[in-house]
Formats: structure tokens, C-alpha cells, sequence
């Protein structure tokens, strides 16, 4: 092949930065200090504090991915529809956000959810519209957490599906129309099959970065909800147990890689099973 | 293939470390201090005067610092340590002697730490910093002074307690209010104060942990008490003139910050210049009263005068520091200080 010299240039970049590391996590995760092999760093799945978190973790981040959908998906539809104006622009204004650093927009979070920032003045305010005397905190707690990851996560929810929704064929549903078929079955029976393989690439592309978040977890929850994430960085930053930390990094990459493939198993049989 | 695989390894990493050599080290040092801890302009001048370029690193906590140290393939030129953490870097051998003869405003050091446990005779530690931790209160929230770690665990400021995400300091005022050594290494006795920590959380009592966000979160009035170390009360106080600080009577942490060169150093001449340059009583002084750290700098009080001495943040009475000790390094004892401190952020 000709072409094969073009990827040089990554094939060095991957062996670097890719491959290289993993290879040094897996070699860190099963060694101990003095290099000598030991399965000792997986000490976490007998340890009940390293397993629950990781528990809430995949909990957590299988709500804010639920939650990412059921906002995404209607948000995706809109905006493919032919008929919004001026849509690119719309579109624009989902992407915008993404042009900044995620740690400087959950830095603004903290102002807009502290005791008279925006956000929470007027939740507190609509609050009190419906008779509650308390003043309701928003910083510092589980709901800041997961509305600071929904928040990150939500665009890369509703940009595969946008995509899908556009490149869907229009004569498809019009053919569903001809047929007889009403607004609703034109949904549920046409599009929302249809868009299938859309809803599972959004649904990998926000659980993933979701399961291993960190720092939104210690800036909104103030340390107190620690994310598998927060500790794999603890290991690191602060303990200084390079290799328990490779060995948790390990367990998570296997995870997700066992995650993933489940996903691409069900976005191949939709995909075939409909067209 | 293991031998090709490690061979291929190693050669990433010669790769990376040709691209780290490319600054030279003689006309340029790296220092890694706390965040917020130095005037800026203490820097430019000494850039302006030594023609050395500084490399400015921060960190949060005596430990994120001590690891960077211990693993990293960085070097630095000079550090600021905490005593304990000096303590520990002496015992591991990570320290570079310092070169008294290059450091003659050493003399302007406070008697009282010319001679500190945690390093006796000064060998490896210039001291920079000093003072105590305590709580930093809204007085228009508890309607008068308070005295006690009690309060911060008083039910009645619910939501409204800040804690620090730094070990030694949230669980040595926790013993001290238990009424146990700040240094203990009896699992006992840490038990009794992770269990009193963890009691502070389910309360609700506890808002956040943090470190360098308390003072901004106590000012702004989101928490009404938060542990902080005695120059972030300075600082908060002079914002916000509803804030108090006290150091309760169970008794503290009483500290003191060092500059060090850490073994690997690249411009250990460059690092004494640095060392000697921040003792100055001009320059000590202009940083003491932009971080509202207290100094232990003679020359440096002298400028600062009257209004600082009496202040007893800024200065405690020897009342206040009698009832303080010094953190030391619990050596064997630190993974379990770090275990507990896991247990409790991550329930």
C-alpha cells in the first residue's frame, strides 16, 4: 500500500502516548515497590471502601448517561428537524461551550450554584413560589455533582445523534407516511429505530468520560463524594502508591473496554436488523 | 519480545526526557511553593537584580508536594516544606545541605527557630512562615466568640462547616479536641477521631472540604466556620469584617514553613541566591504582608511594626502557643493517617 507511510506519523504519537503508558500501567499494576510481580494492587475488590466507590461511580455516571439521553434526544430531534430556523445556528450554540476548558466552566458553576449566585437564587426563589421556608444549598452535594457532569457530558450526548437524525434519509419517512403510518408510529416504529446506532455511540461517549470523571466531583461535592476517578488521582498525587493506583487505572480501563464491546454489540445487531 | 518491548520503552523515555533538558539550568531556577504564598513581586525583583529566571511551581498540600519530589522526574531548585515534611525529606535523604555562608541573612531568623526540632542548627531549612491553625468565624452567624473545636461540630451550624482536604491538619485538631497527641501513632486513638470525623459528615454539620476555597467560601458567607491556617484568617479578615479567628483552648497545630533545595537540584547557586534573597527583611516583610503569613524574620517585623505585633493572629500570645504543638513525621504511621483520610472523603 502506498498510503501506509502516512499514518507514520501517528503510528509514532500512538506508541508513544498510548501504548507506551498502558504498557507501563500494566507493568506498575502488577509489580510492587521494589519491582517484584504481586497481585497484592487488587487488593480493591476486597477492600469495601475502594469497591463502593467504584460502585456509586458506575452508578453515577449510568444516571447522568439516562439523564443525558432523555435531555439529548428530544434536544437532537429538534434541532434536526427541517423545518427549525435558523438551525446552524442553534447547533453553534451547543458547540460554543465546548471551545472553553471544562475546569474553567465547573469553576463558573461553583459561583452559579453558591448561596446567592444565579442558579441558586432562583431555584430557591421558584422554591419558595410553591410555599417551602428553607433555603434549599445547591453547592456541595451528590445533585451539584451529577448536574455539574450532566452539564459537561450533554454535548457529546446530542451531537452523534444529531448527526444520525440529519443523514436520515427524508423519503424514509415520508414512505412511513404514504403507508399510513401517523406522527407517532413514524417515530417510534421508523425514526427512533433508525437512529439506534446514534443513541449508542452518545450513550458510550458520555458514560465513558462519566465513569472516570474526577476534580468535578472535589470542586462541586467539595471532596466529601469521591469518584473512582478522585481516587486513582489520590493514589498518585497524595499517597504516592504508584502501583496500587495502575492496578485501580487497570480494573476501569477493563471495564469500560467490557463496556464497550457490549455496546458495539447491540449498535452492530440494530444497525443490521433494520436496514 | 519483553527485551524489545522494554528496549522500545526505553527509548520512548530518552526521547521525552531530550525534549525536558532543553532549558539550560544555569540562568534559570525552579520553585515549587504553596498557591497564594509569595508576593509576585518579591520574583520580579529578584529577576531583575540576579538576571536568574524563576520557574514558579505551586502546590496545596505537604503531600502532593513530597510525592512531585519523590517520583517525579522534575527537578526543583527550591522547595517549602512544612516542618514535619522537612522532618521526613531529612530522614529520606532528599535534602541538599544548605550553604550557610551563602545565606547571610539567615542571621535575621527569629531566635525561637534558629535551632527547630524538626531540623536541628537549620542544616537543611531556611525558615520563610510561621504560624497556627485554628477556626475562622462569622461572628454574625454564632453571635459571639468561640473557644471550642466543639463548634464544629455543634449541629446548629449545619452546613455550614468547612474542612481541610490536607490529613494532618483536618485529623490533628480532631485529636487535639479528643484530647490526644496531634503526632499519635496509637490506632486507637486515630480510630476515636476518624470515627469523630466521620460523625461531623452525617451530622450535615460538614459543608465541603476544601483548602485554598475556604477562605474564598467564608468570606463570600457560604460557610460560617472553616479551619484555616492563621495568614488565610488575615486575609479573610481584612475582606470581610464580620470574620474571627480563634485558636480553641484543646489546643493546635503550631507550624512553621521552610525553603529547602532538594537533592537533584541544577543550581544549588542559584537556589542559595533565592533562599538568601527571600530573608532580606524588606523582601520577607513585603511577602508576610501580602499572604498575612507571620514572619520569623527580625528585620522583617521591624518594618511591619506595632500593628502586626499585637495582633494576635498575626502574632499569638504565648499563651495561645503553649497550648500548640508541631506536626511531626509519623513515618510507619502515614499510611495509615492516608487511609483514614480516604475512609472519610470517600463514605
Amino acid at each position: 500500500m502506498k498510503t501506509k507511510g502516512f499514518a507514520a506519523p501517528y503510528a509514532v504519537w500512538m506508541i508513544l502516548f498510548t501504548i507506551a503508558p498502558i504498557l507501563l500501567v500494566v507493568i506498575y499494576a502488577l509489580t510492587d515497590r521494589t519491582g517484584r510481580f504481586t497481585l497484592e494492587n487488587f487488593r480493591l475488590f476486597l477492600d469495601p471502601i475502594y469497591f463502593s466507590v467504584l460502585l456509586r461511580s458506575i452508578g453515577m455516571a449510568l444516571l447522568c448517561t439516562l439523564l443525558c439521553l432523555l435531555i439529548g434526544y428530544p434536544a437532537a430531534y429538534f434541532l434536526a428537524d427541517r423545518h427549525v430556523d435558523p438551525r446552524g445556528m442553534l447547533i453553534v450554540f451547543f458547540i460554543i461551550p465546548m471551545w472553553m476548558n471544562f475546569l474553567l466552566r465547573t469553576y463558573a458553576w461553583l459561583t452559579l450554584l453558591e448561596s446567592g449566585g444565579l442558579v441558586a437564587t432562583a431555584v430557591n426563589w421558584v422554591l419558595r413560589l410553591f410555599g417551602a421556608n428553607e433555603e434549599v444549598r445547591l453547592l456541595y452535594s451528590y445533585q451539584a455533582v451529577l448536574m455539574g457532569m450532566i452539564y459537561n457530558y450533554l454535548p457529546f450526548m446530542v451531537l452523534p445523534l444529531y448527526t444520525v437524525l440529519t443523514r436520515m434519509d427524508a423519503s424514509v419517512e415520508e414512505a412511513a407516511e404514504d403507508l399510513g403510518a401517523g406522527r407517532a408510529q413514524v417515530f417510534w416504529r421508523v425514526k427512533l429505530p433508525l437512529s439506534l446506532p446514534g443513541v449508542f455511540s452518545g450513550i458510550t461517549m458520555v458514560f465513558m468520560p462519566a465513569v472516570t470523571t474526577f476534580v468535578i466531583s472535589r470542586l462541586l461535592g467539595g471532596s466529601q463524594f469521591r469518584l473512582y476517578g478522585d481516587l486513582i488521582e489520590q493514589q498518585f498525587l497524595f499517597t504516592g502508591d504508584w502501583n496500587f493506583g495502575s492496578a485501580m487505572s487497570l480494573v476501569m480501563m477493563v471495564l469500560l473496554l467490557i463496556s464497550m464491546g457490549l455496546m458495539n454489540r447491540f449498535g452492530d445487531r440494530e444497525g443490521g436488523g433494520v436496514l | 519480545m519483553k527485551k524489545s518491548l522494554s528496549l522500545l520503552l526505553a527509548l520512548c523515555l530518552c526521547a521525552l526526557s531530550l525534549f525536558g533538558c532543553a532549558a539550560s539550568p544555569e540562568d534559570s531556577i525552579t520553585v515549587y511553593n504553596w498557591e497564594d504564598y509569595i508576593d509576585p513581586e518579591a520574583i520580579d525583583l529578584f529577576e531583575e537584580e540576579t538576571g536568574i529566571h524563576v520557574n514558579y511551581v505551586r502546590f496545596t498540600t505537604n503531600e502532593e508536594m513530597y510525592i512531585k519530589l519523590e517520583r517525579g522526574g522534575a527537578s526543583y531548585d527550591v522547595a517549602f516544606p512544612s516542618d514535619y515534611m522537612i522532618e521526613r525529606m531529612i530522614a529520606n535523604d532528599m535534602l541538599t545541605p544548605l550553604d550557610h555562608e551563602k545565606l547571610p541573612n539567615l542571621a535575621n531568623n527569629a531566635q525561637w527557630l534558629q535551632d527547630p526540632a524538626y531540623d536541628p542548627g537549620c542544616a537543611y531549612s531556611a525558615p520563610y512562615m510561621w504560624g497556627t491553625v485554628g477556626i475562622l468565624y462569622n461572628t454574625a452567624v454564632t453571635g459571639g466568640p468561640i473557644d471550642s473545636w466543639g463548634a464544629m461540630w455543634d449541629v446548629k451550624y449545619k452546613k455550614n462547616v468547612l474542612m481541610m482536604d490536607s490529613v494532618r491538619d483536618s485529623l490533628g485538631v480532631t485529636l487535639c479536641y479528643l484530647g490526644y497527641d496531634l503526632n499519635t501513632r496509637d490506632s486507637a486513638q486515630l480510630e476515636a477521631a476518624k470515627q469523630k470525623l466521620l460523625e461531623q459528615k452525617e451530622s450535615g454539620v460538614l459543608l465541603a472540604y476544601g483548602v485554598d476555597e475556604i477562605k474564598d467560601k467564608l468570606v463570600g458567607g457560604e460557610a460560617a466556620l472553616g479551619l484555616v491556617w492563621s495568614g488565610d484568617a488575615m486575609t479573610s479578615m481584612a475582606l470581610n469584617e464580620d470574620l474571627a479567628y480563634c485558636v480553641p483552648k484543646e489546643g493546635s497545630n503550631v507550624w512553621a514553613d521552610g525553603m529547602v533545595i532538594p537533592k537533584g537540584s541544577k543550581n544549588v547557586d542559584g537556589a542559595h541566591a533565592f533562599i538568601d534573597f527571600m530573608m532580606r527583611p524588606e523582601i520577607a516583610a513585603m511577602n508576610s504582608e501580602y499572604i498575612g503569613y507571620s514572619t520569623p524574620n527580625t528585620g522583617a517585623l521591624e518594618i511591619l511594626g506595632e500593628d502586626y505585633l499585637s495582633d494576635p493572629t498575626f502574632n499569638p500570645p504565648q499563651d495561645v502557643l503553649d497550648r500548640c504543638s508541631f506536626f511531626h513525621d509519623v513515618s510507619d504511621a502515614a499510611k495509615l493517617y492516608n487511609d483514614i483520610w480516604i475512609e472519610i472523603t470517600a463514605n
